[in-house]
């Protein structure tokens, strides 16, 4: 790695192609609607996005109900309840994580942080976003198909997931599940190609590799690793799309349901496991790498300080992403796959704790001597660490094979997953939107509902996840709907659930504030300027606020530094845009 | 100030969480008190990482909290503090997968002198074969079931004549004697738990799983399914009863034989025997 000196030319290649001309819209329907603009695309992702998590939310009251309070509520049948979870874990997982890093938060910051004008591919761009809204639409479809949507789990087990004692498996339900599954793998791979395409491609002179910000070096790792993991899922949905409806058997062995032999023979149920956990495995990391580049920055800008040990940083993004496709049967420890098997991957699994704790240690370490404000997306930045490291250090546990034997789907696997890549990378979420809505809108988010909302949020889902994983400790699995008198449940137990439910109406009670937040401060929020967090990457530099369709007005921004100087010695203000030419003694950033 | 009190709340308030609350384990009743050990290990390691990360970040919140006329320090990098971090972090990750590799060969390595029992789930009921007089259990497929035969045996297999089949109803085990249990599955997935053995394991239809363990301690035991089966799974219950020898014995002089269920079958399995 060769350290570029800022402010010598040389490093500053000649513009060899002329820039490609943009597709200029001209109607109302083509700016706003079916707009080619990645910053309109990414709020329509995002938007979308949030719409689905809202009934995700509301589907995570409802089994809190009755988990909380078993028998109170009569509407909540076990196949009800089953078709809760399960619809809560996909739209949680794919519809709105892996769509608002990638699909919001990639198509708004990659062109802006990279100094591009807009994608590579706008058409294709603006088509990812449709069909996955096409897609998010099937799934909504499946809530008023005739027998619900589908109750086999978010994981879509064969051969449960396509039989009778399965909410939706004959029916619709788990036929619109797949199909919409299979929908948003496509959309998901045309946004792909342009974010993956766009970072190699389309930065501007002077952004090398080394010097963009870890934001868009989380979002361009997780989207390499979706393009190339996501293909396992599809051709899982695929296959099990032709179990079910043409009648073959690649997860279905012979098979006596209810005293009645099904005309299956010779599939493994196994292989969908495989190929789902080859998928879902990096899925973890598709939403934690973008979160933890997000991260990075938040805490740089708002300590005021460069990330400590940036080339470390990249680097283990990196590592995590490569090591996570080998690691992906630390989730089928108990599923009768080989017991040998369980030795490599839980040395594979361990092993990925190590780049992770850099990068832990690291950010922690940009706090040690920073110059702390302790802005809204700073405390969110605190909390996600705090949630990330305690959810990481669970998964120590479930990784290292023997542990797992007694703990894997018990309650402690739902407290880890939660506290791990829900909460943590929600909290990402919720700093990232309260640090760029005001280069979004040209508006701050209102502090004081920002603060109500972070506190209730952060203490909320401690509180939630944190005993939750003694229940499992003491042996309450996971996926009952009620636990009834279940011998080695004490009474207190029952108290803890109730007591859950309740913070998990508070925490959901929150994000509605949130959410009015958002919508208010579009008209009422103070004025931000263009650069109110005084931060060094070029979205902060736009000539605009809310920056204008192509970025960057005539001429695209040069790159001199890093997107970390922030307190360089000798400067004359405490950071220096990465646009800024300026020679400084004490800057030794790369 | 307040976030760094927070941060350190949020640290004392789970330490106490993990001492003084009253969920933990229930208490153990197999040999498999290695696993328990491995999770005390592994809690020692993880907590205190835990709690010296949170503290410290909470340290750093109140000490470099911004005032008027801070500045950060500017290091990018620092190759020592990096490499340090890097090699402790790995020794703490060794000391756990050790004796976490350690516990699972063991786990996975059967006895020799372990006695075989066979668990059959289907939605959403637990049966179980014991291998009778000689020790063997018969051959069995799934497309053999029927509501006379309803663990699907091979009628024509000498060895499964004897089993003793137990439908529905309540397994029994010999205190201290170590059980190889095979899992087979009628219909879907399931997962055979009972969360004092601390063992469990899938039930894959199409194929036959196992753990094993050594019962240590008599008592009634709830089996629990741990892997989602369709809309009954969290009634999908049932009870194994560890006993003394002779209660044991006295149990298994009441269960029938897979020959005594199907009368017809007995006489044509005992002709070839006949002459």
């Amino acid at each position: 790695m060769v350290d570029v000196t800022p402010g010598s030319v040389e490093a500053i290649p000649p513009a060899e192609v002329p820039e490609v001309e943009l597709y200029h819209p001209h109607s109302w329907w083509t700016t706003y609607v079916f707009s080619q603009d990645a910053k309109v695309i990414a709020i329509q992702y995002s938007c979308t996005a949030i719409a689905i998590g809202m009934v995700a939310l509301v589907l995570s009251w409802l089994m809190r109900l009755q988990l909380g309070f078993p028998g109170t509520f009569d509407f909540i049948t076990p196949e009800a309840y089953y078709q809760f979870i399960t619809m809560h874990g996909m739209i949680m997982v794919i519809y709105l994580l892996t769509a608002l890093f990638l699909g919001g938060f990639g198509n708004y910051l990659i062109p802006l942080m990279v100094g591009a004008r807009d994608m590579v591919f706008p058409y294709v761009n603006m088509l990812s976003y449709w069909i996955y809204l096409l897609a998010v639409l099937v799934l909504v479809a499946s809530f008023f198909a005739p027998g619900g949507p589908t109750g086999a789990g978010w994981t879509l087990y064969p051969p449960q997931a396509i039989m009778q004692g399965t909410p939706g498996g004959q029916q619709a339900g788990i036929i619109l599940m797949l199909v919409s599954l299979i929908l948003f793998i496509i959309g998901f791979t045309m946004g792909g190609l342009n974010y993956v395409v766009t970072v190699l491609q389309g930065r501007t002179r002077g952004m090398t590799l080394m010097r963009m910000p870890l934001t868009v070096w989380g979002i361009f790792t997780a989207t390499v690793m979706a393009l190339l993991a996501f293909p396992a899922l599809f051709v899982a949905c695929v296959m099990m799309l032709f179990d079910r409806l043409l009648g073959t058997s690649f997860f279905m062995p012979a098979i006596v349901e209810m005293g009645e032999q099904l005309q299956h023979a010779g599939g493994s149920p196994i292989l969908f496991q495989h190929l789902f956990w080859f998928f879902g495995h990096p899925e973890v990391y598709i939403v934690a790498l973008p979160a933890f580049g997000i991260v990075s920055d938040l805490i740089s800008t708002h300590a005021r300080k460069n990330i400590f040990g940036y080339r470390m940083m990249v680097w283990a993004i990196v590592g995590i992403g490569a090591l996570s496709f080998i690691v992906w049967a630390h989730h089928m420890y108990v599923s009768g796959m080989h017991p040998y098997f369980g030795f490599f991957f839980a040395t594979t699994t361990l092993i990925i704790a190590i780049p992770t704790a850099i990068k832990v240690y690291n950010w922690v370490l940009t706090l040690w001597r920073g110059d702390i404000h302790l802005t809204i997306p700073m405390l969110f930045a605190l909390a996600f660490i705090v949630t990330f490291v305690n959810g990481g250090l669970t998964g120590l546990f479930l990784g290292n094979v023997v542990v797992d034997v007694p703990l894997s789907d018990t309650m402690f696997v739902v407290a880890h997953f939660h506290m791990v890549m829900g909460v943590a990378p929600i909290l990402v979420i919720f700093g990232a939107i309260y640090h760029w809505y005001p280069k979004i809108t040209g508006r701050m988010l209102n502090e004081a509902l920002g603060q109500f909302h972070f506190w209730a949020t952060f203490l909320g889902a401690y509180l939630i996840f944190f005993p939750m994983h003694y229940l499992g400790l003491m042996g309450v699995p996971r996926r009952y709907n009620e636990l009834g008198d279940m011998g080695l449940i004490s009474d207190s137990a029952h108290h803890l659930n109730a007591f859950i439910s309740v913070m998990a109406f508070i925490v959901g009670f929150a994000q509605l504030v949130f959410l009015f937040n958002l919508i208010w401060s579009i008209r009422h929020g103070r004025e931000a300027g263009g650069n109110p967090w005084r931060a060094t990457s070029l979205e902060w530099q736009t000539p605009e606020t809310p920056p204008a369709h192509g970025n960057f007005g005539k001429e695209l921004p040069i790159v001199y530094r890093w997107a970390y100087d922030y307190n360089v010695p000798g400067a004359s203000q405490d950071f220096l845009p990465q646009n800024d030419p300026g020679d400084y003694a004490g800057a030794k950033g790369h | 100030m307040v976030v760094a009190l927070l941060l350190v709340a949020v640290v004392v308030g789970s330490v106490v969480f993990h001492f003084l609350s009253p969920w933990w384990w229930t208490p153990i009743a197999s040999n498999w008190a290695y696993i328990d050990n491995t999770i005390i290990v592994t809690f020692w390691i993880t907590g205190v990482v835990f709690a010296a990360v949170v503290l410290f970040m909470a340290y750093c919140v109140f000490r470099f909290r911004h005032r008027e006329g801070n500045t950060a320090h500017y290091e990018p990098e620092n190759k020592r503090l990096e490499t340090w971090l890097t090699v402790a972090t790995g020794i703490g990750v060794a000391a756990m997968l050790a004796p976490g590799l350690f516990v699972w060969h063991q786990f996975v390595t059967v006895p020799a002198d372990a006695t075989e029992v066979e668990v059959v789930a289907q939605q959403w009921q637990w049966s179980y074969r014991l291998p009778g007089q000689d020790g063997k259990l018969g051959l069995s497929d799934t497309r053999l079931v029927t509501p006379e035969n309803p663990l699907g045996l091979k009628p024509d297999d000498p060895n499964g004549q004897d089993d003793l089949i137990v439908e529905a109803a309540d397994l029994h085990l010999p205190i201290d004697k170590p059980v190889k249990m095979l899992l087979r599955s009628l219909d879907v997935l399931h997962d055979f738990y009972v969360p004092e053995f601390r063992a469990k394991m899938d039930m894959v239809p199409g194929s036959v799983t196992y753990f094993w363990f050594t019962p240590t301690r008599t008592g009634s035991f709830e089996v629990l399914c741990a892997e989602l089966c369709g809309q009954g799974h969290a009634f999908m219950r049932g009870i194994v009863m560890v006993d003394t020898p002779e209660d044991y014995l006295a149990w298994v002089g009441e269960q029938q034989t897979f020959a005594q269920l199907t009368g017809t079958q007995q006489t044509s399995a005992a002709e070839p025997t006949a002459p």
